[in-house]
């Protein structure tokens, strides 16, 4: 029995793995009744794999079997794979037995669809039910929502699990007509509403009786695939901040499309996943979050791709030099998290330090901004004075002279003199 | 000036009243282990006293947050004799300057304790994520660490309202003493015996279904991994290798 359930695992862990989200944060379940589990505000990352991405959540599919023929999808009704399918027992004692080690922070659980979406997402709610309610576990659950299911059981699971998620696939619809003519936005678009819509109606009536059971505290996600069709950056990061903005996500994921077949339409197998362009979709992604950063500042019709070889804050300012040199001194704390160099942490600390006195270069230093890059864009108490104004192409290539990308893959071989 | 105290938080916080009973001016702080005599500066050997202890604690409690007491208290395990010396410094600092102080992060010991503070929470942190329990035949789910800093005081709260269901045992095999769990509550334990022999798990202890788990563990690590992305300098920055040695996928 032991055989068959580990050949399940590894059939339905691969199959999952195409699915980035793996965070575990947003939700402060608490473990109630001397149970087990609870969630953690900030999520943990128990491990990560060998390509580096965060292990936090037992991530499987329910079965890899499925009805829809997307294109991109390794689990597409014409690919000639091996087939499974766990049953809810299987699962349960999975996750129980992982969490119980500390190997997992909670179960992310996702499903081909079979028969049809209502089927398909009532297995995973019995699933998920079960280990609430007969396992007394709080740990944390990401659920996959099945595009048509029925209100009802969207629901049902909104009430046990802690994050819901549904993909977008492709960031335009022109793309996903074209791998899954089957699918379409308006199937994810709904879904994301209903839930954004229950979880608002929750809140309100929380606020009023204090019993009302959470509703998916940890919020909805989304995931795009990245370089499998011909969108623009500009076109992927306006999407995602619409999503951002008119769905209340927690998440956009950007996955950089894997070859997984030799279909005409995609790139073609054994082409490099699109890593570094992933990277810069994420920070582009994070400036929109964190640093008060709008969409249409980083990405425009003018610069409809971020660029390759240097970060977006790096590059948005360059191309607005007139708002530099900023004096760390007095400027606003918006305005120091948008000098190159800077983030956060620094710019909180920089803010708080400049009441007791004047910031001087190594303190600057200290507190822990990249000060290579930011000393082009800022002044502070002892700035040497500078003669001559710099463009931004020289600027950018003071820069790149000193640091070194960790996407090149030849190391330069040019020997220093000095 | 050198004080010289036992290492303890009491016997740092009681430097502190010291200092402030005898404003000898510029001090430093060294442990007992760490004292060198010196010719020409005088030296104090501090006595650790609770009640002194406390009024300093309760003092810093006046004019900081509770962000900023853990913070004090997360530098003083990190057991590194400098961020002693800091701390106290740091102490001295906040009672000779009005509120707000400690927000100076020009101030080289604001800066210092915050650095390391965050320091030790990561580490804390990664111990709540990389332990990996062992279920034995009689129900304990036990793990040895060895972590870089002391903070197996950290990580009651979190393993308590985790595992409220579990007997666990986190053993540090450094430091020689253990936090467990019964049930009930979390007491700190000492075992007499040879700690090499914990790291050796024999079979016959262990539950009969554990290592089922952990191949499965074993597995489903493999099977999440996408060959096309390989990335070990990632890898080896989030899960650094002295870990990998508590990790099941990675044994």
């Amino acid at each position: 029995m032991s055989d068959r359930l580990r050949d399940k695992l590894n059939i339905l862990a691969d199959a999952a793995k195409y699915d980035v989200s793996c965070s575990s944060s947003g939700s402060d379940r608490k473990n109630t009744n001397k149970g087990v589990g609870n969630g953690h505000q900030s999520g943990i990352c128990h491990t990560y794999t060998e390509d580096g991405r965060c292990v936090s959540l037992l991530k499987i599919l329910l079965t890899n079997h499925c009805i829809f023929d997307c294109a991109y999808c390794v689990s597409r009704r014409s690919n000639d794979i091996e087939r499974a399918a766990f049953t809810v027992d299987e699962v349960v004692e999975l996750t129980m037995n992982f969490y119980r080690r500390n190997y997992i922070e909670g179960l992310f659980l996702s499903s081909g669809i079979f028969k049809n979406a209502d089927f398909t997402m009532e297995r995973l709610v019995r699933v998920v039910k079960k280990l609430r309610l007969e396992e007394n576990y709080n740990g944390y659950i990401h659920l996959k929502t099945i595009p048509g299911a029925s209100d009802e059981l969207m629901t049902e699971a909104g009430l046990y699990v802690d994050r819901m998620s549904i993909n977008l696939e492709m960031p335009t619809e022109v793309g996903l007509k074209l791998l899954a003519p089957e699918k379409s936005h308006k199937d994810v678009v709904k879904p994301l509403n209903f839930v954004r819509n229950q979880i608002i109606q929750f809140n309100e009536e929380k606020k009023l009786i204090k019993s009302v059971p959470k509703f998916v505290p940890a919020g909805q996600s989304t995931q795009m695939v990245i370089g499998a069709t011909a969108e623009t950056d500009k076109e992927i990061m306006h999407t995602a901040a619409a999503f951002y903005q008119n769905f209340s996500l927690k998440r956009v994921y950007y996955s950089g499309y894997i070859p997984i077949s030799n279909d005409s339409r995609m790139p073609i197998l054994g082409t490099q996943p699109p890593l570094l362009r992933e990277n810069r979709l994420y920070q582009t992604d994070w400036l929109m979050r964190f640093y008060g950063f709008k969409v249409n500042e980083l990405l425009n019709d003018a610069n409809p791709h971020l660029d390759t070889d240097i970060d977006p804050k790096l590059s948005w300012a360059l191309r607005n030099l007139h708002h530099f040199p900023i004096d760390t001194n007095t400027a606003d704390y918006q305005m120091i998290l948008r000098i190159p160099g800077i983030g956060i942490g620094s710019a909180q600390k920089i803010v708080q330090a400049r009441k007791f006195g004047k910031l001087y270069i190594h303190q600057l230093k200290k507190i822990g901004i990249a000060y290579n890059r930011a000393k082009h864009f800022i002044t502070c108490a002892d700035t040497p004075y500078q003669l001559n104004d710099f463009q931004a192409h020289q600027i950018k290539g003071f820069i790149l002279a000193e640091s070194q990308s960790k996407y090149l893959k030849t190391a330069n071989n040019q020997l220093l003199l000095f | 000036m050198i004080y010289i105290f036992d290492g303890s938080l009491e016997g740092l916080f009681s430097a502190v009243f010291e200092w402030f009973e005898r404003k000898p001016g510029e001090v430093s702080l060294v442990t007992v282990k760490r004292y060198q005599p010196d010719v020409f500066t005088p030296a104090l050997q501090i006595i650790t006293q609770r009640e002194k202890a406390d009024r300093v604690w309760k003092g810093l409690a006046k004019k900081l947050d509770s962000t900023w007491m853990r913070r004090l208290y997360t530098a003083y395990l990190s057991e590194i004799d400098e961020v002693y010396h800091d701390i106290f410094r740091f102490a001295i600092y906040i009672f000779s300057h009005p509120a707000g102080a400690e927000k100076n992060y020009g101030n080289a010991q604001v800066l210092h304790i915050a650095q390391t503070s965050r320091k030790v929470e990561r580490e804390k942190h990664r111990m709540e994520a990389f332990i990996r329990f062992q279920k034995t035949a009689d129900e304990i789910f036990y793990c040895g660490i060895d972590p870089d800093y002391n903070v197996l005081p950290l990580l009651i709260n979190h393993f308590k309202n985790r595992y409220a269901d579990q007997m666990w045992l986190i053993y540090d095999l450094k430091r020689n003493y253990g936090i467990f769990y019964n049930l009930e509550s979390v007491e700190e334990v000492e075992m007499g015996i040879d700690v090499s022999m914990l790291k050796k798990q024999e079979k016959q202890l262990l539950d009969e279904r554990e290592s089922l788990y952990a191949e499965l563990w074993r597995n489903y690590f493999k099977s999440t991994n996408i060959v096309a992305r390989k990335n070990t300098k990632l890898h080896t920055q989030h899960v650094p290798k002295r870990y990998w040695k508590y990790l099941t996928e990675k044994l």
